[in-house]
């Protein structure tokens, strides 16, 4: 789909912040509010802006007890549906977070949350390896995540280091 | 006999910086959001600083060639070809220098003799005309008007010229105004200087950060070549100000007088910094073409709200500086400083520091997150507001 500069620059401002003040984000991109109401609708209902979700460091929650993990699946492709089929029928489970046809070794990485490495163990067992497709997997749990979809979840030494008038 | 002050009379006559005395009010004040900071917001890239780094590690501490790395030269040639098409000779026409601040400096010291007028546009960098003494010329000024968005004119050129004008020194994008010249306008002051036999210092330092038109050269303009003293460098558009890394392309005879004078005064420019520079040149323009787009949106955001809360603003072509008249509130540019700082805790720039042209203005540098340019407008709304 053609995009102008303008619905561009939109997008690319919303990806960074999605709770952006309308009014602010006209003033940004020299258009008038109406102008970005229906540009922003438009791109919702072409299903180009997806979701608005939030980036969360989840391991800053005591309460939480989720693992997550990078799995390398190599599929066979069928005649005619190519990868497609069998990345549907992964995506439909929960515990899939995202799905990409990826090039190199393998063919599919799939990422897998749950409880414990052992609900992901279960689920990898159960569910991925098992499907006809599927010729292997090769799992990687996520120790820590330091950055995340371009946002740094610990930055250091951010503060604004500039002296407070200066030439 | 009494001996008052060691301090030459050059010196001691020398007028202390207004900027200065704002940094001394804002300083010691907590919760301040400042639109008073000349330099980017980014920190240097990453790339840039690891190659620094790398630089370090592999032991390059030594002095470079007094021109600096005949390789960055060499980049810094081809950049200024494929980018503003100007043809430099990396070994005779370009020297790597501290800032573009040093740039001026050597390129006053080599062209002026005792006494020699130099003409600085006003509203302009606070250093101009402070050189000009400093090399033993006479800055004689010329006073751009709001009503022309601060563009000097052919008129107001050829007016201010004498018999003893050497030289003009000229900044697009502004700093204060943010004015940027187009190529139509440089060519007619191109033809006043040209008639008059003047050199034209050009400080270009802002030329990556151009939001409407192509940013022009003065050296690009028909027969200017051979007159133009070309400033640049890496601390805006690639936000290095702290590294010091400028550079200044000129005429083999003007690049050879500046020459003698950097290498008795500087030797050369810092080693680091230079490492530095060549990676920004090599893979650093995704970066600055990030940066440009980055401050053209907070540009037209804070334009846009200047002028909606009744602070008339043109709107600025480059640079990270909107300059609103303040008129309306019937206060001095002083006043208006030191009360939104005191009131209101935002700290802006008064207009008279960068000339008797600016009074009647703030400079406000947008040069700041989004977050922060917010809570400046609400602050500084609320504070006309009160004053209209
Ligand atoms: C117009 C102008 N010229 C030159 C400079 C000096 O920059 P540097 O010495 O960091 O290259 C500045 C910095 O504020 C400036 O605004």
């Amino acid at each position: 789909m053609h995009l102008t500069e303008k619905e561009l620059e939109i997008l690319q401002i919303i990806e960074q912040n999605s709770r952006i003040d309308f009014n602010d984000l006209a003033k940004m991109v020299d258009a008038d509010e109406s102008e970005i109401a229906d540009t922003v609708q438009k791109l919702e209902d072409m299903n180009v802006i997806v979701c608005y979700a939030s980036i969360i460091n989840w391991a800053k929650v005591d309460a939480y007890h989720g693992v997550t993990a990078m799995i390398d699946v190599k599929v066979t492709p069928k005649r005619g549906v190519g990868f497609n089929e069998v990345a549907q029928r992964i995506y439909r489970f929960n515990e899939v977070e995202s799905v990409y046809l990826m090039s190199g070794a393998y063919d599919l990485s799939v990422v897998v949350t749950g409880q414990s490495m052992n609900e992901v163990a279960q689920f990898v067992s159960e569910k991925l390896s098992t499907l006809d497709s599927v010729i292997s997997t090769t799992t990687h749990f996520i120790l820590k995540k330091y950055k995340h979809d371009g946002t740094i979840f610990e930055p250091i030494n951010e503060e604004d280091k500039r002296i407070v008038v200066s030439p | 006999m009494i001996q008052t002050s060691f301090v030459s009379k050059t010196i001691a006559d020398l007028k202390p910086s207004g900027i200065r005395r704002f940094f001394d009010l804002a300083v010691n004040m907590e919760g301040v959001v400042s639109l008073g900071v000349g330099e980017p917001d980014f920190v240097t890239s990453w790339n840039v600083r690891e190659a620094a780094i790398l630089s370090l590690e592999e032991g390059r501490t030594s002095y470079t060639a007094n021109a600096g790395l005949i390789e960055l030269r060499q980049e810094i040639a081809s950049y200024m070809k494929n980018r503003f098409a100007v043809s430099y000779q990396p070994d005779s026409q370009i020297i790597v220098t501290v800032g573009g601040s040093q740039a001026i400096d050597i390129a006053l010291r080599a062209i002026l003799n005792p006494g020699e007028e130099v003409l600085v546009v006003e509203p302009c960098f606070v250093a101009y005309s402070p050189l000009v003494t400093l090399a033993g010329g006479v800055a004689k000024t010329i006073q751009t008007v709001k009503e022309n968005e601060f563009k000097l004119t052919a008129a107001e050129l050829e007016e201010a010229i004498t018999p003893n004008t050497k030289a003009i020194i000229m900044c697009s994008p502004n700093n204060p105004t943010g004015t940027q010249l187009r190529k139509e306008e440089l060519i007619e002051i191109a033809k006043i200087v040209q008639k008059h036999n003047l050199v034209v210092i050009s400080d270009e330092i802002y030329a990556e950060l151009a939001y409407d038109d192509d940013f022009t050269s003065v050296a690009a303009i028909d027969g200017m070549m051979e007159r133009t003293i070309l400033i640049n460098g890496f601390s805006k558009g690639f936000a290095m100000t702290g590294w010091r890394l400028g550079f200044v392309c000129a005429p083999k005879d003007i690049t050879e007088a500046m020459l003698k004078i950097h290498q008795y005064t500087m030797m050369c420019a810092s080693t680091v910094a230079q490492y530095a520079a060549l990676e920004a040149l090599r893979s650093g323009m995704n970066d600055v073409e990030n940066m440009r787009k980055s401050y053209r949106q907070r540009r037209n955001y804070i334009v846009k709200s200047f002028n909606e809360m009744g602070l008339d603003c043109h709107i600025p072509g480059g640079a990270f500086y909107a300059f609103p008249s303040i008129e309306r509130t019937g206060l001095s540019s002083q006043e208006f400083a030191e009360k939104l700082l005191f009131e209101e805790k935002v700290a802006v720039v008064p207009g008279n520091v960068f000339g008797e042209s600016g009074e009647g203005h703030i400079r406000c540098s947008y040069a700041s997150s989004l977050e922060q340019l917010q809570e400046a407008i609400k602050r500084m709304s609320r504070f006309v507001e009160k004053y209209k």
